[in-house]
């Protein structure tokens, strides 16, 4: 692994080191293809596992439980075994014709071009802003990202008392990231009369004691500096404040995929992910994607679909969805490699 | 340049040796909005010494923290008015110095547009403002010449006036310029330092802070939405009263960035300039500020059916926009009045101006207030000797159509991916001449958290390098475990 890009061409570059991106680079070269890169925009490879510090991870990939960091270790360590070259602290800033990528170096910016791309940028949450919440603009109101990334990379907590919004499978992961970093939410609500996962996941919110309150809406965050309070509204229309110091808005996924959108590429505005065909390939030809910032549409007949993390459906049994990106990234690379080939 | 080579002063520092003044000069300012910074600015370069005095943290903490940033060429402010003449003096001022700065100016144009025919109607009244305004190329443009310039509008547009000197510029990065200079050159400011009273003796005032005493010849207030009360606690009594009037905006995602070019003013009614759809400096499209009158002077809260409501017309104008995520929200206070104009009041008795009042147009208009401010000095005879060789600071470029600074190397990494904000970017705000005290500090001085993840990815790293240095901090504290 290195911080420096020295390719000014390679034969198949992939953005972003997360479980989709770093299998797909591992079969490509097991596949025989030369000059395989990720980049990757932070200081270490992994994704979004490197700061999931819970299990299930691996078992479709290892055939073992793992937690998120050690798994994304052995991601790396299985693709540097295959000759993959990881490439970090580069961020792909622009997106042109044939495989020509602009990247944001610490060496200044760089030219590569490749002859074939795999997007593999991932998923994020959606923030406050984008869902329009009414109220003060205060400290202290995230994602279940920066939760989890602050509290298993910086040892940090950005509150102690929160209100967590949402009752999806990565709100439940929250508050076990809450229970291991001392943080004690003083509820849980949920706009809908059901939670969005199935029973029995929801009565853990009874083993992390924090109550849960279903048909009850965010209405105002309150706090000059930082978060004081929210008001809640529920079905009745009957209004109340909870006291907390954060607000903690999990789920609503949504992919990472401004390069794209700011591309030559066609979008889906659907999902918000690069369209593409049968084989995952986007509107130019020279471009993949793969993993999670390929949402399918409801309506696709994608060969394999995959789900923002968990739904309601894949419940309670557990599909990891880290593994369905892995498996996801292996069969886009050899379709990659097909390609390459000619053969497809 | 070296702070050591410049006379450079913030916090305590007392230049009269008396030991009883947490400060003393010629010319207290008090509130670090963007008018305060230009009065500072100027008055410092007119030689006087200037201390700087605000209650927050930073400068920026109340109207001036949010706005459309458009400078406005005055076509429309009403006609002889202090305003009028303000906003074109401090629009030329800008343009003059601005590239000494190294202050980014994105040059839109306006378009004044009209979708039905009341608002057509008006069309002619507008132009004949203009031209009394001394603003001469205003334009007619048809339909067609208005979807030749801005081919995404929706096309139920009818007709529009291309303002063409109308501009857009950093909100924040300016009057930032404008104190940095000040203290550049021989002035001082003061933060958490909300004045409360004071005393003229004839000759000076002592004002009371929150921190200690000041004691300086003339008192400037500048302070924004609590200029009428500082008045009444100053001086007794006020001769206006602020009318707090929020404005809310929507912020799209940068992929809209090609959808427009032009700043799209609406018809204007007579209470507001009404809902703008402008380019951003940092590379957004932006629509609002809706106009709410309210009692509470900090309560820039926003709420969500007047969020829904911009963008559903920002929608109307530009159908494209409903596929572009909205990446922000924010909104300001304007500091109206109970009257209409600006409320200039010169209290030469006392040593005493107030500019009040300055509610929509102030970010242009400051430069010009500043050198209404020096004029009405002078006038009393009070003179001071400019500095020959001012020091001018140069701003680091936060504007998306300029070379940004994680384009040459040897940055570090970057650490807002959004918004591309390089680790240096950070360390030299908070080591700077005016240290960001907070994370919205910060936000206005790097763009870090502005962007569509909101700090999903980056408030990690951003609580880490930043640990120790805010009041309020990111995290509340480490992780027991
Ligand atoms: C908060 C959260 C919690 C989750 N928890 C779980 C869980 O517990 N279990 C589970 O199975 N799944 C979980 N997921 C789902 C997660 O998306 C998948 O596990 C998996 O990480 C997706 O893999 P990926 O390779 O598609 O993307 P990611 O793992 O997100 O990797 C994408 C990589 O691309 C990089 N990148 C993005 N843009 C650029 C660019 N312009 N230039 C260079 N690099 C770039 C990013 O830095 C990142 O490293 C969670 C997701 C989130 C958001
Ligand atoms: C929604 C909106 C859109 C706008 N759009 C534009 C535009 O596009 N173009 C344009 O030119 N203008 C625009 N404006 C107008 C412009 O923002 C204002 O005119 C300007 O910010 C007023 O600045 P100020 O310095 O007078 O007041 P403020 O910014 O309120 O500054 C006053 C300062 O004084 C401090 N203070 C108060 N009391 C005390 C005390 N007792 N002791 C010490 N400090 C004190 C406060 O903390 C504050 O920092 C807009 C305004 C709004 C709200």
């Amino acid at each position: 692994m290195t911080d420096v890009l020295k390719h000014e061409n390679c034969d198949v570059a992939i953005i972003g080191a997360g479980p989709a991106g770093l299998s797909a680079a591992t079969t490509l070269k097991r596949a025989g293809i030369e000059s395989v890169l990720v980049l990757e925009r932070e200081a270490e490879a992994g994704g979004i596992p490197r700061h999931c510090a819970h299990p299930p991870y691996g078992l479709r990939e290892y055939k073992r439980v793992l937690t998120g960091p050690s798994y994304a270790k052995k991601l790396v360590a299985t693709a540097l075994n295959a000759g993959v070259q990881i490439v970090l602290k580069q961020t792909i800033t622009k997106l042109e014709a044939k495989g020509v990528l602009t990247i944001a170096s610490p060496e200044g910016l760089k030219k590569l071009t490749a002859k074939r791309v795999l997007l593999a940028t991932g998923i994020r949450e959606t923030p406050r802003s984008a869902r329009l919440v009414s109220g003060d603009r205060a400290l202290g109101i995230c994602n279940t990202g920066t939760l989890q990334s602050m509290y298993y990379l910086k040892k940090m907590v950005p509150f102690r008392r929160p209100v967590v919004v949402g009752t999806e499978i990565v709100s439940f992961s929250a508050l076990s990231t809450c229970k291991k970093a001392g943080i004690q939410p003083v509820a849980m609500i949920e706009e809908n009369q059901r939670p969005t996962v199935r029973w029995p996941i929801h009565h853990a919110t009874r083993v992390f004691a924090v109550p849960l309150f279903l048909n009850t809406r965010i209405i105002k965050i309150l706090g000059k500096d930082r978060v004081h309070a929210v008001q809640v509204v529920d079905l009745n229309g009957d209004r109340r404040e909870i006291g907390c110091d954060g607000v903690l808005f999990t789920g609503q996924f949504t992919p990472e995929s401004a390069l794209a959108r700011m591309s030559h590429l066609e979008l889906d505005y659907e999902t918000g992910s690069p369209a593409v065909d049968q084989f995952n390939r986007c509107s130019d030809p020279a471009y993949y994607a793969a993993g999670n910032v390929l949402q399918p549409s409801p309506d696709s007949d994608n060969a394999i679909s995959i789900p923002i993390y968990y739904t309601a459906d894949n419940l309670p049994q557990p599909v990891e969805v880290a593994g369905q990106c892995w498996h996801q990234g292996r069969i886009t690379a050899e379709w990659i490699a097909d390609d390459l080939n000619g053969k497809l | 340049m070296t702070t050591q080579q410049h006379n450079m002063h913030t916090l305590n520092d007392n230049k009269s040796g008396n030991t009883s003044f947490l400060a003393s000069g010629d010319i207290a300012v008090i509130g670090g909005g963007v008018v305060g910074c230009a009065v500072a600015r100027k008055m410092a370069l007119e030689g006087a010494s200037v201390i700087l005095i605000e209650k927050a943290a930073d400068i920026l903490a109340g109207a001036s923290k949010g706005n459309s940033a458009i400078l406005h060429t005055g076509f429309d402010a009403p006609v002889g008015s202090l305003e009028w003449e303000c906003v074109q003096k401090g629009y030329h001022e800008f343009l003059e110095i601005r590239e000494s700065f190294n202050l980014p100016l994105l040059k839109t144009g306006a378009l004044i547009a009209a979708w039905t025919e009341e608002q057509e109607a008006k069309f002619t009244g507008i132009l004949q403002k203009g031209s009394d305004n001394n603003v001469k190329d205003l334009r007619l443009l048809s339909r067609s010449e208005v979807l030749d310039l801005e081919p995404r509008l929706a096309n139920s547009i009818r007709a529009a006036i291309a303002v063409p000197r109308e501009y857009v510029i950093d909100p924040w990065s300016t009057p930032l310029a404008y104190l940095q200079q000040a203290l550049e050159n021989g002035g001082q400011a003061l933060f958490n330092a909300e004045v409360t009273g004071g005393e003229f003796n004839g000759t000076s005032w002592v004002l009371n802070t929150k921190r200690g005493q000041v004691r300086a010849h003339h008192v400037i207030n500048c302070a924004g939405l609590y200029g009428d009360i500082l008045d009444q606690d100053v001086l007794g009594a006020s001769e206006f009263t602020i009318k707090p009037r929020k404005g809310q905006f929507v912020i799209f995602d940068m992929a809209a960035s090609q959808l427009l070019n032009s700043v799209i003013l609406p018809v204007p009614t007579e209470r507001t300039k009404g809902i703008v759809l402008f380019p951003t400096i940092f590379g957004n499209i932006a629509v609002g500020p809706t106009a709410e009158d309210q009692d509470g002077r900090d309560d820039a809260s926003v709420d969500k059916d007047n969020l829904e409501a911009l963008r559903a017309q920002a929608i109307e104008k530009i159908p494209a926009l409903a596929n572009i995520p909205v990446t922000a929200t924010y909104a300001g206070i304007r500091p109206a009045s109970d009257s209409s104009g600006y409320q200039v009041i010169e209290n030469s008795d006392r040593n005493w101006i107030t500019l009040g009042g300055i509610r929509s147009t102030g970010l242009t208009s400051a430069l010009g207030l500043a050198q209404h401010v020096h004029q009405l000095l002078a006038k009393q005879g009070t003179n001071f000797e400019a500095i020959t060789k001012p020091h001018v600071p140069c701003i680091p470029n936060l504007a998306e159509h300029l070379p940004r600074d994680y384009e040459t190397p040897g940055y570090g990494e970057i650490v807002c991916h959004c918004e591309m904000v390089t680790e240096r970017e950070i360390t030299a705000v908070m080591e700077g001449p005016i240290p960001a005290g907070s994370l919205v500090g910060l936000k206005r001085r790097t763009r870090a958290t502005m962007g569509r993840c909101q700090g999903f990815y980056c408030s990690a790293r951003l609580a880490e390098l930043t640990k120790g240095k805010f009041a309020v901090p990111l995290g509340v504290g480490d992780a027991d475990d």
